[in-house]
C-alpha cells in the first residue's frame, strides 16, 4: 500500500540549523532513503523551499484569489514529503520511525494514498 | 539530534519574537535582555529533563517576564505586585498560561513587536556598524565574540561599541505605541536597509576575511525571512530576500583558492548554490506579480538574469541595461549609473560605456570601481596607457587585499604585454 509521509517541523527552527548540521541531517536521511530505494519501497520524495516562497490560490470564490504565503499560519509547517510503498500501518510507522531517528524534531503525518496518477513529464524531468 | 543541538536551534529561532515581546513588556533593552537570558538558562536546565515545551517561544516569554519582574522587585526593594495579567498567568499555571500567551502571540501584536525590536537597533544617531552590531547582538543573539570575529575587531572593542549603542538607544524615546500604517512602512524600510547592510558586511569580504564574515550573510537571510513572515505580501521584502539569496548563491564561486575575487563573468557557474537560486527566483517571481516595483526588486531582477544565464555569454544584457535604467530613475546615484555602464558596454560597446561614465568622474574620483571599470574599458579599446593609469588609481583606492590583487593582475598583464610588444618591435 502506498503512503505519504508528510514532514512537519517549525520552519524557523530548521532555518536556525547551522549549515553543517543541515548537511549532517540530510546525509542521515539520505542513508534511510537509499535503503528504502534499494528495497524498491521509495517513490517520489522532496524537500520543499521555505513557506516564504509559497503562494496560495484561494479557490473558494470566483475568480480565485492568489495570496502570498502558505495556506494557513501554523506553528509547524509542511517542509517535505515521501511516498513509500509499505505492507501495512505497522510497516509504514516503522519506516517513519527510521526517518525520525535520522531527523528528530517536528512530526510526520502518515496518510495512505488513495490514487496515484502517473503522467509524463514532471516526475523524471527535474533535477 | 542531540539535546543541546535541539535546544540551541529552538533558542536561536525563538529569540527575535521573545526579545521583542519582553522589550514591549519592560520597555527597556537591558532588562529585556537580562530577562531573556535568565529564561534561556532556565530552559537549558528544564528542557532536557522535562522535554521541550509545546511552544518554546511562549515558554521563554513567560519565564522571562516572571524573572524580569522578580529582578525588578529585588532591585527596587519594592513590594508592589506584578501586574494583573502576570498574576493571572501564574495562577493559571504555566501550561495554561503558555497556551493563552501563544494565542495572543498569534495576534497582530507580535509583528509590531519584532519590527520595533529591529527598529530600535536602527537609531539614526548610531553609525551603521553600531546598528549592525546591536542588531546581531539583540535580535540574532550572536555572542559579542562572534560579532567581533565577523567585524575583525577585538572582543572588548566590540563590547564597548555595543554598550555605547545600547546606551544611546536607552536615552532615546523608543516608540512603544502601535505605529500608524505610514510609520510602519517607514520602519520597515529602515530595517530592510539595515538587514542589507548586515548582508553586505558579510558578502563584500574577500580573502581570509571571507570565512569569518560568512555568518553575517546567513544572519541577514534569517532576518529577511523573518520580515517576510511578518509582511508576507510586501513585494520589496520579497525583493530584498531574493536579492540576497541570488547574490549569496554565487559565494562558492566568488573567490579563488587564494581568496581573490573572481569576476561574475569568470565564475564557475556550476558551483553556484542551486537551491538558493531556486528560492531566489521563486521569490522574485512572486514579488513581480504585485506590479509595485522598487529598488530591491529591480536589483533582484538583475541578479536573477545573471542566475538564469547558464553561461556568461547567455546573459541578457539588454534587459539588464533596462533594469539599471529603471533603478537610475528610482534611486539616482552615480554608482547605479556606473553599474549600468557595464551593461551598456556589453550591449553597445566599450566606447559608449566610456562616454556614459565620463560625467561621473568628478563624483566618483575616490571610488575604486570607477577606476577599475575605466581601466577595463580602455583596455578593451587598446588604450593601454590610459588603462594603466586608471588601474593604478584603482589600486590606490582598493578597499581590501582581494580588490587590489584583482587590479594587480590587469597591471601585470599590461606590463607583460608591453614587454612582449617591445621585444617584438626590437626583434622585427
Amino acid at each position: 500500500m502506498l503512503y505519504a509521509i508528510l514532514c512537519y517541523h517549525m520552519e524557523d527552527v530548521v532555518g536556525a540549523w547551522s549549515p553543517t548540521h543541515d548537511e549532517a541531517v540530510m546525509a542521515q536521511l539520505g542513508a534511510v532513503r537509499d535503503d528504502l530505494a534499494a528495497r524498491g519501497r521509495l517513490g517520489l520524495s522532496a524537500r520543499l523551499l521555505p513557506t516564504t516562497t509559497a503562494v496560495t490560490l484561494r479557490k473558494d470564490r470566483e475568480p480565485p484569489l492568489l495570496v502570498d504565503g502558505p495556506f494557513a499560519e501554523t506553528k509547524e509547517q509542511l517542509l517535505g514529503f515521501y511516498l513509500v510503498d509499505c505492507d501495512d500501518l505497522d510497516d509504514v510507522v516503522a519506516t517513519a520511525r527510521e526517518l525520525a531517528r535520522a531527523n528528530p524534531g517536528g512530526c510526520y503525518e502518515i496518510r495512505p494514498v488513495a490514487d496515484i496518477w502517473k503522467s509524463n513529464g514532471v516526475h523524471g524531468a527535474g533535477a | 539530534m542531540t539535546d543541546p543541538d535541539w535546544i540551541d536551534a529552538a533558542l536561536v529561532s525563538a529569540r527575535p519574537q521573545a526579545m521583542a515581546a519582553l522589550l514591549r513588556y519592560f520597555r527597556d533593552l537591558d532588562t529585556a535582555e537580562e530577562a531573556y537570558q535568565d529564561a534561556c538558562l532556565r530552559a537549558l536546565k528544564s528542557w532536557p529533563e522535562k522535554g521541550p515545551p509545546r511552544d518554546p517561544t511562549a515558554w521563554l516569554i513567560l519565564v522571562g517576564r516572571n524573572s524580569g519582574v522578580d529582578a525588578g522587585r529585588k532591585r527596587s526593594r519594592q513590594t508592589a505586585l506584578p501586574s494583573d495579567d502576570v498574576l493571572t498567568d501564574l495562577a493559571a499555571g504555566l501550561d495554561d498560561a503558555e497556551t493563552a500567551l501563544a494565542e495572543r502571540l498569534d495576534g497582530a501584536d507580535y509583528r509590531d513587536d519584532i519590527l520595533r525590536l529591529l527598529f530600535v537597533c536602527c537609531h539614526p544617531d548610531l553609525p551603521a556598524t553600531q546598528q549592525i552590531g546591536l542588531a546581531l547582538r539583540i535580535v540574532s543573539g550572536l555572542s559579542v565574540r562572534q560579532i567581533a570575529r565577523a567585524f575583525l575587531v577585538g572582543e572588548s572593542a566590540m563590547e564597548q561599541r555595543i554598550t555605547r549603542a545600547k546606551a544611546r538607544v536607552a536615552k532615546g524615546d523608543t516608540p512603544f505605541e502601535a505605529p500608524s500604517p505610514t510609520e510602519r512602512a517607514e520602519r520597515l524600510l529602515t530595517v530592510m536597509a539595515m538587514v542589507y547592510l548586515v548582508f553586505n558586511e558579510g558578502y563584500s569580504a574577500g580573502g581570509v576575511e571571507a570565512g569569518a564574515r560568512r555568518p553575517l550573510c546567513h544572519e541577514a537571510l534569517r532576518l529577511s525571512r523573518l520580515l517576510l513572515r511578518l509582511f508576507p505580501a510586501e513585494p520589496e521584502v520579497m525583493g530584498l530576500t531574493a536579492l540576497m539569496l541570488l547574490q549569496h548563491a554565487r559565494s562558492p564561486a566568488r573567490l579563488d583558492a587564494d581568496g581573490l575575487i573572481v569576476l561574475l563573468e569568470d565564475q564557475d557557474r556550476g558551483r553556484w548554490d542551486k537551491a538558493m537560486i531556486a528560492e531566489g527566483l521563486a521569490m522574485i517571481d512572486k514579488a513581480m506579480r504585485h506590479r509595485q516595483p522598487g529598488p530591491y526588486q529591480v536589483q533582484a531582477a538583475i541578479a536573477a538574469l545573471h542566475a538564469r544565464a547558464e553561461r556568461q555569454q547567455d546573459t541578457d544584457w539588454t534587459q539588464i541595461d533596462q533594469l539599471y535604467a529603471a533603478l537610475e530613475r528610482m534611486t539616482p546615484s552615480p554608482v547605479v549609473s556606473l553599474n549600468r555602464a557595464v551593461a551598456v558596454s556589453k550591449v553597445a560597446g566599450p566606447q559608449a560605456a566610456l562616454e556614459m561614465i565620463a560625467p561621473l568622474e568628478e563624483r566618483l574620483a575616490g571610488y575604486f570601481h570607477f577606476h577599475g571599470l575605466k581601466g577595463a574599458l580602455n583596455l578593451q579599446l587598446g588604450r593601454d596607457d590610459v588603462a594603466r593609469e586608471a588601474f593604478q588609481q584603482a589600486i590606490a583606492l582598493a578597499g581590501g587585499a582581494a580588490e587590489a590583487a584583482h587590479i594587480r593582475q590587469h597591471l601585470d598583464r599590461l606590463q607583460a604585454d608591453g614587454q612582449k610588444n617591445r621585444n617584438a618591435v626590437s626583434e622585427g
